[in-house]
């Protein structure tokens, strides 16, 4: 056991948790306006990462637009298998859209597995590997990275859904979909944009977290579930109470693994998952109301 | 009015077991075809997945309740029965008989809280299930040997017979598969059946009419898991090696698959279903790794424009092709 090392655990778990909050939260936001819990999730966290690393190291361009291309790539992804897959099935059961989403997440890995290949890949860091001591623990620029992009990204899904017109009927979308298009609001349009946003989160949490775990084809499978836990915790919001269950997770992954035992880490989210969705349906911070049942 | 009804049953009854017969009979001259050959063996591990389709499907197909840890049931069947038969020494068939009650003790004791669950959340729950129950299989490394898998698991026998070959394997598999067949269809033809027929198309209807649906829905989901446990013994037994990559989440998604490509609520459709994806992947053997892109299609397109599956698909296919090409013949 390394109790020394808490608070490197405490740093390392708070940087995986604001991962999980980023894809999360686009869980979240897609649940909330289709009542779809989108299983392909997780793939466009892996399209981040790779297509980053295709526009990197192919086509040789600078980081900062391979960024943009690619969130904009995953994005374009999102809203094509919106248009495709989701659109088209708008009246089926819960158990053929599980399956419809599960389909499109092989499709995708399966394309990207045919297009990149099996191996995994590495990326290079935003701003060098110069290690920055706080306190007894040390970080890595990419950590600030990843604390300042999810800060940010969660910030302005804030404000975008409070202060403008699409972002609030969004969030009529959510409370009630039927009446949201009773008073006119464009349901369409807005399942639409929020495969867009989603898409668009999950590739950014892919693009940040690569450079410090490495990139593969498969490595949206476990990346969307911890997302999932993450937004389960917190109640499906897209805001605070999915980034607080991320958080938790991600430091009770990086506590249980460092003293307890790295081989069961994974298994952490998903103990918690069951719990969750058996004990406390509606999430950690919400007071009843919400049926999952 | 009655005896229209009961003659009736009992004609639908005698065509079910011509058709069973048909069958049992297709299935129990195909070795001869094969002649022992390459498919002789790929068709035990179609004999398996039918197995495994059909419990899937009494669950998902009959109750309508989803679940992507089927995997997990069928991995702890094949260790449990590999660990207590190789490493303890104990009879294998009373240990499959053992583990299977068990798996279903299991699946009976999580079912109640899990099946509470709808939809999108009884595939995560269950999905969840299967993902612990693979961690176990990778990290208990002294029980199951990890990562690397778990060997020296001793063939089934009887009397003087031991179950050493693909040749007998066939038979010993398929037997099972085909007994479990028989009983499924005798199941889902019974009151048992309506009420999960009731139950996949509304939950408060079905309780209404006196069924008592947790109760039912637990019932199926721990028979289905008692009968992939068995098919689990049986996999471990005629491999006589496992490994827990066999029984991950991906496994979970393609016997699903299977029972989607074949047709829900049909046992027969489940053979197809597990026949088509076990023989694709041989036949895709030549553009290797492109299996995973074809089962991603086939999941999609077949929920969204066959969501009948094979068995009702290829039928009305048939007589829209027919009926349009009945319909230009009489233009011209």
């Amino acid at each position: 056991m390394h109790f020394d090392q808490i608070s490197q655990y405490l740093l390392s778990g708070l940087s995986t948790g604001a991962i999980y909050a980023l894809i999360g939260v686009g869980f979240s936001i897609i649940h909330n306006s289709t009542g779809i819990i989108n299983f392909a999730q997780g793939e466009f966290v892996m399209l981040g990462g790779m297509l980053t690393l295709f526009f990197l190291s192919a086509l040789k361009l600078p980081l900062i637009i391979a960024v943009v291309l690619a969130i904009g790539v995953a994005t374009l992804a999102g809203v094509v298998f919106e248009r495709l897959a989701i659109r088209p099935m708008k009246d089926a059961s819960p158990i053929s859209l599980v399956i419809i989403t599960i389909g499109g997440s092989i499709l995708i890995r399966g394309i990207a597995m045919l297009l990149w290949g099996k191996e995994t890949h590495a990326i290079p860091t935003f701003s060098g590997n110069d290690p920055i001591l706080v306190g007894e623990a040390t970080i890595l620029p990419q950590h600030l990275w990843i604390f300042a992009v999810t800060a940010v990204v969660i910030v302005c899904t804030k404000l975008y859904f409070s202060f403008t017109i699409s972002g609030k009927a969004m969030r009529a979308c959510a409370y009630n979909r039927r009446a949201a298009g009773l008073v006119g609001i464009d349901v369409k349009r807005m399942v639409f944009f929020s495969f867009a946003i989603s898409a668009a989160m999950g590739s950014m949490a892919g693009i940040i977290v690569a450079p410090l775990t490495m990139t593969s084809y498969d490595v949206g499978v476990m990346l969307g579930l911890k997302g999932f836990c993450a937004a389960i915790i917190g109640g499906m919001s897209s805001g605070l109470g999915t980034v607080f269950g991320g958080v938790i997770l991600g430091i009770l992954e990086s506590l249980g693994a460092g003293l307890f035992s790295s081989g069961y880490k994974d298994a952490i989210a998903f103990v918690i998952l069951l719990v969750i969705l058996l004990v406390r349906p509606q999430g950690l911070f919400k007071k009843g109301e919400t049926e999952r049942v | 009015m009655h005896r229209i009804d009961s003659r009736d049953k009992k004609k639908l009854f005698r065509h079910e077991w011509v058709k069973f017969a048909l069958f049992s009979l297709l299935i129990m001259i195909l070795p001869v075809l094969f002649e022992g050959g390459y498919l002789l063996n790929v068709f035990i591990f179609v004999g398996i997945h039918t197995l495994l389709a059909v419990a899937l499907n009494l669950l998902l197909g009959y109750a309508g309740q989803i679940s992507l840890g089927q995997a997990a049931f069928f991995g702890l069947g094949a260790f449990a029965s590999g660990i207590l038969t190789a490493t303890y020494g104990q009879n294998p068939w009373l240990m499959m008989v053992v583990v299977a009650a068990a798996v279903g003790l299991l699946a009976f004791a999580i079912g109640f809280p899990i099946l509470k669950l709808k939809g999108h959340y009884l595939a995560m729950a269950t999905l969840g299930f299967g993902i612990i129950v693979y961690i176990i299989f990778n990290e208990a490394v002294e029980l199951t040997g990890g990562p690397s898998g778990f060997s020296g698991i001793p063939n089934l026998t009887v009397g003087g017979i031991t179950f050493d070959s693909d040749f007998k394997n066939y038979y010993l598999i398929w037997g099972v598969t085909l007994v479990t067949i028989l009983l499924s269809l005798n199941l889902v033809n019974s009151r048992i059946g309506r009420g999960l027929r009731a139950i996949h198309d509304s939950e408060v209807a079905a309780r209404v009419m006196g069924v008592n649906v947790r109760l039912m829905k637990v019932q199926i989901f721990a028979l289905s898991a008692v009968i992939s446990s068995v098919a689990g013994s049986l996999y471990a037994h005629t491999m006589t090696f496992v490994s827990p990559t066999s029984f991950g989440f991906n496994f979970s998604v393609e016997l699903v698959t299977m029972v989607i490509i074949g047709g829900l609520g049909s046992i027969y459709g489940s053979f197809l279903g597990a026949a088509l994806l076990t023989l694709l992947p041989e036949f895709l053997r030549a553009f290797q790794d492109y299996d995973i892109v074809v089962y991603g299609f086939l999941l999609v397109f077949m929920t969204m424009f066959m969501p009948g599956g094979l068995v009702r698909g290829i039928p009305s296919l048939v007589q829209n092709l027919r009926a349009r090409i009945g319909g230009g013949a009489s233009d011209a």
